[in-house]
Order: structure tokens, then C-alpha cells, then sequence
């Protein structure tokens, strides 16, 4: 039997749940733009500063909705996840035919094409509020790509944590770590003109700044190849590292023999 | 190994199953269950049915023996064994968010149901088990009676020639009980599935399997027909009430000259010696000035061979499980 049906199956089940759940579609497209559009206006002075890239806060600040709506998805399928293991769901997949790795693969579709979606809802916020892409069309393609390659990896960690934990509402608790990550950011000021030295610091060491500068990059500079390889780079090491810790926890979870 | 000739039959050999830092859930059992059976699993609360069932499910590995299903071992051959058989857990473990039908479009592809077949096997099945009209709503409005039968159109899906039931009614009012016991029914007599449910209800086991095997603490203490366990016990019960408290045990001294006493926690209770009746008990209480509020003579159950077979009532050794039972760790 082919494993593609499979993963197919899993999917449409993914975007099921979630599409009928307001509770899991909702906050991820608004939240992150009541967030932009509080600090656009307040932080609006920011521009001023000598050296800052644009005189469009906005454009500044539409990158970081991609990061912040990825870190939903990384709540929506591990607690998605964690309930199948709580409800005893997973067994019951378990006893059909379905792979390992098609479940994993089927979960991470959907929630990429969740991802998707929500990248077009901000694209579009942006460009209605008249943000100027400078990479143009190519770079709003790129963008979709990064923003589907975001929403795998994060997916793949909410995965881990589901599988690992088996506790839905341990991912919920961890959610606010993860957002801890985005505000130790570049998230609102470029990291050379932060003034405080261990915020610098911390800006520097996170991941989360170089996948926001990636996307920044797109939208204010146009094609700058060194943040789309640290973007790319970093996002990329750690879907594969979130998939394999994913992959692994999902051995132990789904015991049959 | 491969097949043998069992094909849809169960076999299993000195069984044992054994949690991290606990018992042994399952202590060494043997249980042939022959194609087309309905082989009923008895026993209270923790005695390892479900176990068991995990286990010959291939959810879990045993620690020690062998169990073959189907002609399949379910430790070297587990997708096989998956492959042919049908299991409604204990928990009937569904997604509140999908509705019943996207529940069985869903376990039909995962279970390998041809594309042009599944939208058709979905209706047949929901009519089957009369949820046609409630297909298309999510499973959250179910009822605990339509989630069962929800879950047995699940397990069937793939039409499967063996059928894991785990404890399928606990929970459910009699009208759905009868209903669901009319479709294992069915299933056997139209399609010759051989069925293994557990269950710690007595009146399930005695009209549903042909064969019962009772489980306590992870030993099977009896096994047979219904009819042959309760023939075995042969001879009836009587039991008293009495009309006041204190009464209790002089009641129990006076019949004792009848017979064995059984432990009850509600009356007083005999086993009756061979060749007495009611009439001599009824005489006696008459003669001796014995004030009861009730006298009941009852023919053996299957809890009278659980008593008979542990020294216990099905009753009393689930709230012991309950107060004494341990975490079970995979």
C-alpha cells in the first residue's frame, strides 16, 4: 500500500481540526497584527535613528508576524498532537497500517499549510497598509517558501514536545518560553543600534533575530544574501533537528509491534 | 514462523506480561479461540484483560510467551496481524473535532480501503450500526452509546477477520448494551468473525460468548462454557437479609449447617449441601424463630464462579483493584 494516501489522509485531518477549531485560527492571524500595528505606532520615532534601514516602521515590523504566527503553529500541533496521545487517538493509529514517519509528515503538511495560509493573511495586511516589498514578486515567492520551511521546522519542535511530553497542556506552558525567544530579538530594533549591551548579546545568540532579519531583508533591503543564508541556515538546522528528536519521540510513543 | 492453520483463530501460550516497577499484569495465561468463536474476557478491574488485549493487539510486547493471531505472531508479524484484525479499545478515543463519517473516511485510508470503495464502505457501515443520520456531525455531540457504535464501524472498516472488543458497553444504558450485543451477534453468525471481548460484566459474558475464560490478577481461574462454569458449581445458593443489623451473625451461624458461606457484603449466603432445597431452609428458619427480611435461593452465576475460583466477588475484587491499583508504566 502506498504511504502517500497516507500522509494525505493525516493532513486533511490536520487542517480539519484546526479550520474547525476559531480558537486555533484566529489568534494566530490577528494577534500577531494587533502586536505589529501597537508597536508601528508606538515605536514609530524609531526611524529617526541614525543608521536604521527604513523610514517605514511597518515594513520594519511586518517580519516579525512570520516568526510570531510560526510559534502558534508550534503550540496548534503539539497540543494537537498531545491530545491524540492523551485520548488514546494514537493507538488508535497505531493499529492501521499507517507509518511512522507518514503520521509525522501527514501532521507537519497540514500545519504547513496552515503556515501558508497565514503568511498570505500578513502579505496581504502588508501590502494593504501599503508596505513596498523590495525584493518584488520573486521575493514574496521566496517569502512563501521561507514562511512554509518556518512553519515545518517550529511544527516539527510543537511535535517533539507533543510526543515527548504527551501532555497538551505542557505545551501551552511552554509557549510563553518561546516567546521569550522572539522578544530577546531583533524584533524591534536593528541588533547594531541596540544600546544595551546584554540585549545586544542575547539578540545576537538567538536564532529567532536572524530568521526575522531574513524575512526583514526581503521586504526593506531586497535580495541580501547574507541574511537569507543565516535565515535559511538557521531554520533549516533546526527543522532538521526538531524533526529527528521528533521522529525519535514518536518511535517511543507509537509502540507496536 | 508463518501461518498456521488457526486462520482466524487465536492462540496464545504461557503469556506473560510484566510492568516497570509493578506486577505482573498478565501472569502466564494460555487461550485457544477457535475461528468463529465469541470468546468472552472476564474478570474485575485491573485483572489484565485489557492487557491482554494490548498485547494480542500488538500494541505491546509480552515479556514472555508466544500469541499468534490468525496464524500470525503478534511479535514477529505485527503489521500482518494488524492487517486482519479489528479493535475497539477501551476508550473509544476519537476526535471530537471530525464527524463520524470523516472519522471512517479517515480509517479507511489509513487501512488500506480502495479510493473508489471508502465513500461506500463509510455509508454501509453507518447504516449498519445507525448513524447514518448522524454522519455528518461532529463527534463532540455524540452520545457515549453512539460513540461505541461509532467506534465498532471503525474497527470494521476493513473487514477484518478478528475482532478485539475492550469492554465495548461499560458505560452504556441497556437499550444501546442490547443493541451493540445484537451486532457482535451478527457479525459472527453472518461473516464468521471470531470475536475476543473483555468485559467484567457477568450478564454480557453469559449471553454473548460461547466460551468464557474469567482473569484474576493476571491468572485465568476458569474457563469454559457458561453453562459448563456454572454446572461445575452445581449447586445453588441461598441467601439471607435480616431484618436487623445485629441479627447478622447469628443468621450466618444458623445457615451455616447448610452449607459452605459465601462472602457478601449484602446478606448472608451458603452454598447449599447436595440434595437440599429452599423448603429445608424456609422449615428450619420457621422452627428455630429466625427473623429475615428476606430469603432468596439462586441458581450459580458466573460470580459464583469467580467466588467458587478466587474467594471473591467480581464486586469486591474491582474495589480492590480500585483502592490497590498500581501505576503501570509501559
Amino acid at each position: 500500500m502506498s504511504t502517500w494516501p497516507q500522509v494525505g489522509a493525516i493532513a486533511r485531518r490536520s487542517v480539519l481540526r484546526t479550520s474547525r477549531q476559531p480558537a486555533s485560527v484566529i489568534p494566530p492571524l490577528i494577534f500577531p497584527i494587533a502586536l505589529m500595528a501597537v508597536n508601528a505606532g508606538g515605536l514609530r520615532s524609531s526611524t529617526d535613528l541614525p543608521g536604521f534601514p527604513t523610514t517605514s516602521f511597518l515594513a520594519f515590523a511586518l517580519a516579525v508576524p512570520f516568526i510570531q504566527g510560526a510559534l502558534f503553529s508550534t503550540m496548534n500541533a503539539g497540543t494537537d498532537l498531545a491530545r491524540d496521545v492523551q485520548t488514546g487517538f494514537i493507538n488508535r493509529l497505531s493499529l492501521t497500517a499507517l507509518r511512522d514517519w507518514a503520521l509525522l509528515t501527514g501532521q507537519l503538511a497540514g500545519v504547513v499549510v496552515l503556515g501558508i495560509v497565514q503568511v498570505v493573511f500578513y502579505l496581504l495586511v502588508g501590502l494593504a497598509a501599503g508596505v513596498r516589498f523590495e525584493s518584488g514578486p520573486a521575493g514574496i515567492a521566496v517569502l512563501l517558501v521561507y514562511g512554509a520551511i518556518v512553519s515545518l521546522a517550529f511544527g516539527a519542535l510543537g511535535a517533539w514536545l507533543a510526543f515527548r511530553t504527551g501532555s497538551g497542556e505542557t505545551i501551552q506552558a511552554l509557549f510563553p518560553v518561546l516567546f521569550v525567544f522572539l522578544f530577546i530579538s531583533s524584533m524591534n530594533t536593528p541588533r547594531n543600534l541596540i544600546g544595551v549591551d546584554w540585549f545586544r548579546v542575547a539578540a545576537t545568540l538567538n536564532p529567532v533575530s536572524y530568521m526575522i532579519e531574513c524575512v526583514r531583508s526581503l521586504i526593506i533591503t531586497g535580495w541580501d544574501l547574507q541574511a537569507l543564508a543565516l535565515g535559511f541556515g538557521f531554520v533549516i538546522v533546526l527543522g532538521i533537528a526538531s524533526l529527528m528528536l521528533a521522529s525519535r519521540s514518536l518511535r517511543t510513543r507509537m509502540t507496536r509491534t | 514462523m508463518g501461518r498456521v492453520e488457526l486462520d482466524n483463530g487465536i492462540e496464545v501460550e504461557g503469556l506473560v506480561r510484566e510492568y516497570k516497577k509493578g506486577p505482573r499484569a498478565v501472569d502466564g495465561i494460555d487461550i485457544s479461540v477457535a475461528p468463529g468463536e465469541i470468546y468472552g474476557f472476564l474478570g474485575p478491574n485491573g485483572a489484565g484483560k485489557s492487557t491482554t488485549v494490548h498485547v494480542l493487539t500488538t500494541l505491546l510486547p509480552p515479556t514472555t510467551g508466544t500469541a499468534r493471531v490468525g496464524g500470525y505472531d503478534v511479535v514477529k508479524h505485527g503489521p500482518k496481524v494488524r492487517g486482519l484484525i479489528g479493535v475497539a479499545l477501551q476508550e473509544a478515543a476519537l476526535d471530537p473535532l471530525l464527524t463520524g463519517r470523516d472519522h471512517l473516511r479517515l480509517q479507511a485510508t489509513l487501512q488500506g480501503v480502495r479510493k473508489d470503495q471508502r465513500a461506500a464502505r463509510a455509508d454501509e457501515l453507518l447504516r449498519r450500526v445507525g448513524l447514518a443520520d448522524a454522519a455528518d456531525r461532529k463527534v463532540a455531540g455524540y452520545s457515549g452509546g453512539m460513540k461505541r457504535r461509532l467506534d465498532l464501524a471503525l474497527a470494521l472498516v476493513h473487514s477484518p477477520r478478528v475482532l478485539f472488543l475492550d469492554e465495548p458497553t461499560t458505560g452504556l444504558d441497556p437499550q444501546s448494551r442490547t443493541a451493540l450485543w445484537e451486532e457482535v451477534s451478527l457479525l459472527r453468525r453472518e461473516d464468521g468473525v471470531t470475536v475476543f471481548l473483555t468485559t467484567q460484566y457477568l450478564e454480557e459474558a453469559d449471553v454473548l460468548a460461547d466460551r468464557v475464560g474469567i482473569i484474576d490478577q493476571g491468572k485465568i481461574v476458569a474457563e469454559g462454557t457458561p453453562a459448563d462454569l456454572k454446572a461445575e458449581i452445581g449447586r445453588p445458593s441461598v441467601h439471607a437479609i435480616p431484618l436487623r443489623e445485629d441479627d447478622r451473625p447469628r443468621i450466618a451461624e444458623f445457615l451455616a449447617r447448610f452449607g459452605e458461606p459465601l462472602a457478601s457484603s449484602r446478606d448472608v449466603a451458603v452454598r447449599l449441601r447436595e440434595g437440599l432445597g429452599l423448603t429445608d431452609i424456609v422449615r428450619a428458619v420457621d422452627q428455630n424463630g429466625v427473623d429475615v427480611a428476606d430469603l432468596e435461593l439462586r441458581a450459580p452465576t458466573l460470580d459464583d464462579v469467580f467466588l467458587a475460583k478466587t474467594g471473591r466477588t467480581l464486586e469486591g475484587a474491582a474495589e480492590e483493584a480500585e483502592v490497590a491499583q498500581p501505576e503501570k508504566r509501559r
